[in-house]
């Protein structure tokens, strides 16, 4: 029996404007909601509105053997309800059906668990009940951003009670070993690991359309035969991918949308295959061994590491500034303030600021609203001080002074 | 190889970069020479062979009244004093196209005579022209050996004037571009301007980006910003081309938000008394420092004992000072108007008439150390890849085409 399990990731950060330091204690509208509408409106007629509407096509002609999950962040939905609302309700239609789960992970899409656990079970939480509200499903299985892992992230979500998570099928941590099956983090003996199927994952997502591939053009036909052929050596085929895979990278005219609404028909010829939803992959199938991952790995570059957003100084003074406010943040009780700061988590803001073009450079500079990491960096420094502006608005307004290491935030004590 | 000036006797990017380009082609095994107007001194390396023009001539070509926009063989003392008869005169005459008086163009084509004699002595294979003042030069020599002349547009009238050509300085360029073979642009900016203004094929012209030198001592101290007392450096011609007001203008911002920051202005040029009355009138005369011309390793102490450098230029079809300063471990500000943003990545740019966005992005690297020192190592590491080789590697393939 082979399970083809998918995976949607559903994202999108609140852009933050280009952020003068002239702005700071003037101007407390941090986001740029000219360009975060501008790509919501695009991305919604070229990949969510259509994907789903394929979606739901495909479970009704199979008659509920198709079914996929998705993992949307909270920032994105926030832009949703706010932009398109009828991306929520075409999601809505979709969990009706009962042939989709939703994952769960922090709402602000954040990097969190790094740097505060309190925060990142809260944002957690908040996202659980975004769930609850929308779509009526609490979520069974927890996806950190970026596929973000190590063992002790694992006991952390274990003890959250959670039956699942997901990670990177990286090279360097399977070795021999095949991510088709599922496995059990080392450091627990309750929770179940799914890892992604990065190479038939890629195959979509990245190669699709490439046509110096030599298996170009990929067919559902083609496709359906490599799954169909991990019988006997697996149960489950991971593909976890960027929802924007779908019409938005790989675009309309590749032949996307027609692959996919083909592939349910050419893998269902095969009678020992079939689609199953992460919570079912894990009560279907028991664990095959432990898993032993005591480094962070991500599913992000070549590296598979932290390295595209904490890989500069820029980076981890920006993250640090950030997590030095949480506590005067969340004291404050101020929920515009904390709504504000907590959109400043999410980890794009931290990848625009990446230096190290040169191996990955075009992924970097397609996602990137900004010129160079440094106008990202500005930016949020930027945004940064105005908030600390807020924070001690009780004071009397203090001039801005060039401060020295560690901190280059204003009056901090 | 025709030229107007050569180091250590220039006063700007041009001289730098005909010597490094000549230092290049040495390297690609290319046996150079480069003719010069005037030169007191004759250097023989690496098969880089200057000869000094006057010695093909009965009489010393009389640069004195040459104008002081194009004079590099004049102390800067003498350049100043020169400055600022020069403005008073603009001042009465009220225009900018009195800037070239009609001796320039007598030496220019007594320059062109002369090369006849150059063309004849020397042996080469390919005649390569530097800007307008040698194209007169280099079509003579063509006209006389029958070799390919190949002409390299460091700038043009537009970028010098601010889109206000000198017409007879625009018919000696545009006949340049027409007679030569091939034509070197020192940006896709320049191509630009040359297929707009020039009449000039896409086709016939070729981007070969500048680089910079390295010295042996090439390796810069990683230092932090001066806590007490930051400095933001402005460094090139004190001239419209060069954005000098726009500088002082960010200056002025910074210091309403940041009193501890002193800002020099290094070089020398018409609009210099200008920009110090100007800076009085805003009232920043004690932030702001002088250091006139400047030259060989002053340049260098002076990247180093900045901050930050700033690039404002208005219209730069290269603009190798950002380079220098990268060079020197020293962050940079460059105009999104230049040749050298196409090709730099590890700096921050802006277009230079937003003074607003200029002053924010000062501040920022003085405020942020991250920021500053991230730049600083970027830009250096960024910076090894502008050497001479490459550039000189172009232009042999460019000679190869025009060679039959």
């Amino acid at each position: 029996m082979v399970s083809v399990c998918f995976y949607f990731q559903v994202h999108q950060p609140w852009r933050v404007r280009k952020y003068s330091v002239f702005d700071i204690a003037r101007n407390h509208d941090y986001f740029d909601h000219k360009k975060n509408e501008e790509v919501c409106r695009k991305v919604a007629s070229k990949c969510y509105l259509p994907a789903n509407n394929l979606i739901l096509e495909l479970i009704k002609r199979y008659n509920s053997k198709f079914r996929v999950a998705y993992s949307i962040t909270g920032t994105a939905l926030e832009q949703f309800e706010r932009y398109t609302p009828e991306v929520i309700e075409s999601f809505k239609r979709l969990a009706e059906t009962g042939c989709v789960e939703f994952l769960s992970e922090t709402y602000y899409h954040s990097l969190s668990y790094l740097y505060s656990k309190d925060e990142f079970r809260r944002q957690i939480n908040l996202h659980k009940k975004k769930m609850k509200e929308l779509f009526g499903q609490t979520p069974k299985v927890f996806r950190n951003t970026e596929l973000i892992y190590n063992n002790e992230l694992a006991h952390y979500i274990e003890g959250m009670g959670y039956k699942g998570i997901i990670c990177e099928g990286a090279d360097h941590i399977l070795g021999w070993r095949s991510p088709n099956f599922v496995y059990q983090p080392v450091t627990c003996n309750k929770i179940k690991l799914l890892m992604k199927n990065y190479k038939l994952s890629d195959d979509i997502a990245f190669r699709f359309s490439n046509r110096g591939w030599e298996e170009w053009p990929l067919t559902a036909d083609k496709f359906a035969h490599w799954v169909s052929s991990v019988n006997g050596s697996g149960e489950t085929v991971n593909l976890f991918m960027d929802y924007e895979t779908l019409g938005e990278h790989q675009w309309e005219d590749t032949g996307i949308f027609e692959f996919l609404r083909h592939l349910p028909e050419k893998l269902l010829l095969h009678p020992d295959n079939n689609f199953l939803t992460p919570s079912e992959v894990i009560a279907r199938y028991p664990v095959r061994d432990k898993m032993d991952i005591h480094n962070f790995i991500s599913w992000a570059d070549i590296e598979r590491d932290l390295s595209a957003w904490l890989g500069n100084k820029m980076q981890n003074n920006a993250i640090q500034e950030l997590y030095m406010l949480e506590r005067e943040v969340m004291a404050s009780g101020d929920h515009t303030l904390i709504a504000d700061w907590r959109k400043l988590t999410t980890s794009d803001h931290f990848y625009y600021m990446c230096t190290k073009w040169f191996a990955d450079g075009d992924v970097h500079k397609y996602f990137n609203p900004y010129e160079s990491p440094y106008e990202g960096f500005i930016a949020f420094m930027n945004i940064l001080n105005d908030l600390v502006v807020r924070l001690r608005s009780e004071m009397k307004y203090r001039p801005i002074v060039i401060s020295e290491k560690p901190s280059a935030l204003v009056g901090r004590h | 190889m025709f030229g107007w000036e050569f180091p250590p006797f220039s006063s700007g990017g041009l001289g730098t970069a005909c010597q490094g380009l000549t230092k290049g082609l040495a390297n690609q095994g290319a046996f150079v020479t480069f003719v010069l107007p005037k030169a007191n001194f004759e250097i023989n390396e690496n098969g880089l062979h200057v000869v000094a023009a006057d010695k093909f001539l009965r009489k010393h070509i009389e640069i004195k009244v040459i104008n002081s926009l194009l004079v590099p063989y004049i102390s800067s003392e003498a350049y100043n004093e020169r400055i600022l008869l020069a403005a008073k005169a603009r001042e009465t005459a009220n225009s900018s196209n009195d800037l070239y008086g009609w001796n320039l163009f007598e030496e220019v084509h007594r320059y062109a005579e002369k090369a006849k004699w150059v063309a004849t002595a020397e042996l080469y294979d390919v005649i390569h022209a530097h800007d307008w003042m040698t194209y007169p030069a280099g079509i003579r020599a063509k006209q006389i050996s029958g070799k390919p002349l190949v002409v390299h547009v460091h700038a043009t009238e537009f970028d010098r004037t601010g889109d206000h050509p000198n017409d007879a300085v625009y018919r000696i360029e545009r006949e340049g571009m027409h007679a030569a073979d091939k034509v070197i642009a020192v940006s896709s900016y320049t191509k630009m301007k040359i297929v707009e203004h020039y009449g000039i094929s896409p086709d016939k012209i070729e981007v070969v980006h500048n680089a910079v030198e390295f010295s042996s001592d090439c390796a810069f101290d990683s230092r932090e910003c001066r806590p007490d007392m930051k400095t933001v450096l402005f460094l090139g011609r004190i001239t419209l081309q060069k954005g000098p007001e726009y500088f002082l203008y960010a200056a002025k911002r910074v210091l309403e938000k940041e009193p501890n920051v002193r800002f020099i202005m290094a070089g020398s040029g018409d609009m210099e008394p200008w920009i110090i009355e100007k800076a009085a009138e805003l009232g920043i005369s004690n932030k702001v420092l002088f250091t006139g011309f400047l030259r060989g390793k002053d340049v260098d102490r002076a990247y180093r004992l900045a901050d930050l450098y700033v690039m404002p230029s208005v219209s730069e079809p290269f603009g190798i000072t950002p380079l220098e300063a990268m060079r020197n471990g020293t962050p940079v500000i460059i105009s999104r108007q230049s040749g050298v943003s196409e090709v730099l990545t590890h700096c921050l740019k802006v277009d230079f008439w937003d003074i607003d966005q200029l002053s924010s992005q000062m501040l920022s690297v003085l405020k942020y150390s991250s920021l500053h020192s991230s730049l600083q190592a970027n830009g250096h590491t960024e910076v090894q890849k502008f050497n001479w080789n490459e550039p000189a590697r172009k232009c042999m393939g460019i000679y190869n085409q025009v060679i039959r």
